[in-house]
């Protein structure tokens, strides 16, 4: 029996179509997995044998078997917590005055809403140039951390904001009635109702907005990491960065320094697959919660 | 604005009520503020440079050597660079993230997307330092030796490719947003009718998404233009003029820490050079992230 459905040729045709289709979307998907593996490999078979407790330890030196990244680490550690102490507050401020203060749209909070939005689309080495113009030179902070800090504070200011928005959105809005009813102030339903439920989120946006300004390298370039210090880094000495070190390593003429260059990557990845991770699990488990 | 309405609320004018909305609102400016600071400091640095060289030839000019005596103030050479990187990652970033964002949203099963939707947030969670290693170290020894090409140590083609690799998780998920958001009656009716899956995808998904697919796609090209520290590794940092993927090229962010590296003093040509640059780059990203929100917002008036 001939059945009724017998595709005709044109159908055939058609039906093989979608099917090489289909062939050619999951291979652009695999490509996408295949490059964060091949990535991933080079540099750990470049890099790993490099990475020791020395490593880690020694001070830069001018022989690549001494050198290592302490420096390096001190100056990271200390711009984030410099940059964390600015954009912290300043982000959830600000996230919170356009969530929770703004009653009525106007010009302005219009204005400051489309200037977030351009910000975060403006090249990082930019905001290195303003950093230079205003804190190494018009404020005399000179290339120092703060200076750096400060110039990293900006750059990731947008993304802060735009996360901790996220995060007072997701507060239910029963909550801010619930407290409103029993007589709170507009702060007090903030403080004591929104800003603790909305924490996890924040967090969470927070943690990877940092991890964005641990590895950042062109604004640092601009606003004056040197790649050559004498000591460790203090609030207005000179300093350095474990990416200014990494991509002076890459640049260095030996091949010894170039696989301490690796070495260097593989540290900063490995934290930042820790710190990423940690964000996402505690995502995770908030979502599990506000679902419950 | 999840904002309680402000009739309910007498309390607002207590002092403590208007200082904490005072501090946040001040907070909300740093962002005005800083773009402010930008437009200024770039401009007015800038303006400083073209009362010496006249903008014509800045932006005409053939010769870039900003050190030589005289100094030669001629963008174009930097303009080349950036197009050749800009151009040859978005030959890889787009079409490569449209399709990757077809399979996520229309053929993966979970668990394919459970493997490649993290691959990308990681991809995109890669300092841009780390990528310009890859291209320098692994890419362009890797083509020189097995592939065989004709290609300088510091070439415009790896680092075009790595900036691809590394703008393609934003086009991914800029277009799978725009494509999920498509309503499913349109393409029930279109499988109501008996056209297949590509079918579906091509004549009916992709156009309704369409403006929510430039927006990713400008975005991108924003990226790739202002990237810095892959195409410095990877590229080098040799002014070149001539369209070619196999030589070095210096792009306007490169030229940017070339000149930051060394020291350069407050006032001369050299210093405000970057900013005239740096000003170039910032008007240049600043049309195409404003073209993407346009997009957007188009895109987001015909489903909301």
């Amino acid at each position: 029996m001939i059945s009724p459905f017998q595709p005709t040729p044109q159908g055939r045709r058609r039906a093989l179509t979608s099917k090489a289709f289909g062939v050619l979307c999951f291979s652009a998907g695999l490509i996408a997995v295949a490059s964060l593996v091949t990535l991933l490999v080079s540099l750990l078979i470049d890099g790993l044998p490099g990475v020791s407790w020395t490593f880690l330890t020694n001070s830069r030196s001018a022989f690549a078997d001494r050198a290592g990244i302490l420096e390096s680490l001190a100056g990271s550690a200390l711009l984030l917590v410099l940059t964390a102490a600015v954009v912290v507050p300043v982000g959830i401020a600000a996230a919170v005055y356009l969530e929770e203060f703004v009653t009525k749209r106007n010009r302005l909070t219009e204005l400051i809403e489309v200037n977030i939005a351009n910000l975060s689309g403006v090249p990082s080495i930019v905001y290195g140039m303003l950093g230079l113009a205003v804190f190494v030179l018009a404020l005399n902070l000179g290339r120092t951390v703060l200076a750096g800090a400060l110039t990293l504070g900006l750059l990731v200011l947008p993304m802060v904001i735009l996360v901790s928005r996220e995060a007072l959105k997701a507060v239910p809005q029963s909550y801010r009635d619930g407290s409103l009813a029993v007589g709170a102030s507009r702060w007090k339903v903030i403080w004591t109702m929104v800003l603790p439920n909305a924490f996890p989120g924040i967090l969470t946006g927070i943690i990877l907005s940092l991890s964005r300004a641990v590895g950042e390298t062109a604004p640092l370039i601009v606003v004056g990491a040197a790649t050559l210090v004498t000591g460790m880094p203090t609030l207005d000495s000179n300093y350095t960065a474990l990416p200014i070190t990494i991509f002076s390593w890459a640049t260095h003429p030996k091949r010894d320094f170039q696989e301490l260059s690796a070495s260097g990557i593989v540290v900063i990845m490995a934290f930042l697959l820790i710190v990423n991770g940690l964000a996402i699990a505690l995502r995770a488990r908030q979502e599990s919660r506000l679902r419950a | 604005m999840s904002a309680i309405p402000s009739t309910i609320f007498r309390g607002d004018k207590r002092p403590v009520e208007r200082a904490v909305k005072g501090f946040a609102f001040l907070c909300a400016l740093v962002s005005v503020l800083t773009t402010a600071g930008i437009f200024i400091i770039l401009m007015g640095e800038a303006s400083t440079l073209f009362a010496k060289v006249s903008l014509w030839d800045f932006l005409t000019g053939t010769e870039w050597a900003p050190n030589a005596n005289p100094p030669k103030f001629g963008v174009l050479p930097l303009v080349n660079g950036t197009l050749l990187i800009t151009l040859g990652s978005a030959l890889i970033s787009l079409p490569l993230g449209l399709l990757t964002a077809i399979y996520l949203s229309e053929y993966a099963p979970p668990k394919a997307r459970k493997i490649i939707k993290p691959a990308l947030e990681l991809l995109a969670g890669v300092p841009t330092v780390v990528y310009g290693y890859f291209a320098l170290m692994a890419l362009t020894p890797f083509m020189q030796d097995v592939l065989k090409l004709d290609i300088d140590a510091y070439n415009a083609l790896s680092g075009a490719i790595v900036v691809g690799i590394m703008t393609l998780p934003l086009v991914s998920s800029l277009c799978e947003d725009a494509i999920s958001s498509v309503p499913k009656a349109l393409r029930e009716g279109a499988y109501g009718l008996g056209a297949t899956r590509v079918e579906v995808i091509v004549k009916v998904v992709l156009p309704a998404a369409l403006s929510g697919i430039s927006a990713g796609f400008i975005l991108a090209i924003s990226r790739a233009v202002g990237e810095t520290m892959a195409v410095t590794l990877a590229a080098g940092q040799s002014p070149n003029l001539s369209f070619n993927f196999g030589e070095s090229a210096l792009t306007m962010t490169a030229f940017i820490v070339q000149m930051s590296k060394g020291d350069v003093a407050r006032g001369t040509d050299a210093y405000q050079s970057i900013f005239a640059v740096g000003a170039a780059l910032f008007i240049i990203t600043l049309a195409l992230n404003l073209l993407a929100q346009a997009l957007v917002k188009k895109f987001r008036k015909v489903y909301a």
